[in-house]
């Protein structure tokens, strides 16, 4: 099968094997389009977010996919599942809004406090030292839309690099060698 | 042609697109339920002191305390005018009691004093009597003393098997106040 494949490659001119590599080329920028326009539909700066710890058990576990907007029009509530990122920590962290306090409309700044459904404390303890509450800037997104298990692949992707480098090696290869 | 490899292939790509097709039909069956019921709430012995709030700044803030009762006659997903509890797409409800209220500091105040997590195989009925507050009613400064319109509304977040996450709140609101004396005696 191999064989085959590279002999194909072997027997393609010039022309062939620049389209294989355009062809390539526009799978790789649709899929950059697709992530970029979904920013700006959602207002989040990553959309789509893999759950990693299990802190939101039994709602979310680990490797299930979160869609989140942003949007500045809808204020930040209570109840509501954020996503945000804490300074010094690379990892965002997905927690539900447990406490909010809104100033008045001309200053108008919201902060609040985060705790995971799963914990049995507030997550005061993995903010920043000496940081007590959130506010709008740390929020990436909030939880809109739930997908089990999809983002299975991805976490195995980053736990185990060569497998990472065997699946991206394959598609290219199938990308480059296919042909119709 | 037809190696291994390419039959094993096109039954992998053919599974997933019938388990994406599936997982779909199940957001799409479920996207547009309403869900709302009626909730009775009444508070007791409604007490605020004045200490100093460790977990936070450390100054003095209005700490309040309160027993509360619940009753809903059943958390009830209204879906094509048919009542069911859960439907095959909720996971999980997370329910929570949010008192709200206004201060001089604040135009806003959201905080959950209770929350329950309510998984598929639990009874979804919710009759509490005489409960305390799961988190502590904390306020950020001191606007609880004599504060006469905090309201308590019950709110679910639905988790579902796939699709949206929306969050209900119920109709009815309880209103109550904190007396206007700070009380120093221990509980």
């Amino acid at each position: 099968m191999w064989r085959s494949s590279f002999d194909d490659v072997k027997r393609m001119n010039k022309r062939q094997f620049l389209y294989q590599v355009l062809s390539f080329g526009m799978i790789v920028s649709s899929a950059l389009m697709i992530w970029k326009g979904l920013m700006v539909v959602t207002g989040s700066e990553s959309p789509i977010v893999v759950v990693l710890s299990g802190s939101m058990e039994p709602a979310f576990h680990r490797g299930d996919l979160l869609f989140l907007t942003n949007h500045a029009a809808e204020p930040v509530r209570v109840g509501e599942i954020v996503v945000f990122k804490v300074e010094g920590r690379d990892i965002p962290i997905v927690h539900r809004v447990m406490k909010l306090h809104e100033k008045n409309e001309n200053n108008n700044t919201v902060k609040f406090l985060t705790k995971g459904d799963n914990n049995s404390v507030d997550d005061r303890g993995l903010y920043a030292p000496g940081q007590l509450w959130l506010t709008e800037k740390d929020v990436v997104g909030r939880a809109r839309g739930f997908l089990p298990y999809v983002g299975m692949v991805t976490i195995y992707m980053n736990e185990y690099p060569k497998f990472k480098c065997a699946i991206l090696a394959c598609l290219g290869m199938y990308v480059l060698v296919h042909r119709e | 042609m037809h190696s291994f490899l390419t039959r094993a292939n096109a039954i992998l790509a053919y599974t997933l697109s019938v388990c994406a097709c599936l997982t779909f039909l199940c957001f799409l069956s479920t996207a547009f339920s309403h869900y709302d019921t009626d909730v009775r709430l009444r508070t007791f012995k409604t007490v605020v002191k004045n200490v100093p709030d460790y977990s936070a700044s450390r100054e003095k803030n209005d700490l309040g305390f309160l027993t509360f009762d619940i009753k809903t006659d059943i958390l009830l997903i209204k879906y094509f005018n048919k009542i069911f509890i859960f439907n095959w797409n909720v996971k999980q409800l997370f329910v929570y009691l949010v008192a709200e209220y206004q201060t001089k500091m604040n135009s806003l105040n959201q905080i959950i004093l209770w929350d329950k997590i309510i998984i598929r195989e639990d009874n979804a009925i919710l009759e509490l009597k005489n409960m305390n507050t799961k988190y502590y009613f904390w306020d950020d400064g001191n606007g609880l003393r004599g504060n006469n319109n905090i309201t308590l509304h019950l709110s679910w977040n639905v988790v579902p098997n796939a699709g949206l996450l929306p969050s209900i709140s119920a109709k009815n609101v309880h209103s109550f106040a904190f007396p206007s004396e700070y009380t120093t005696s221990r509980l």
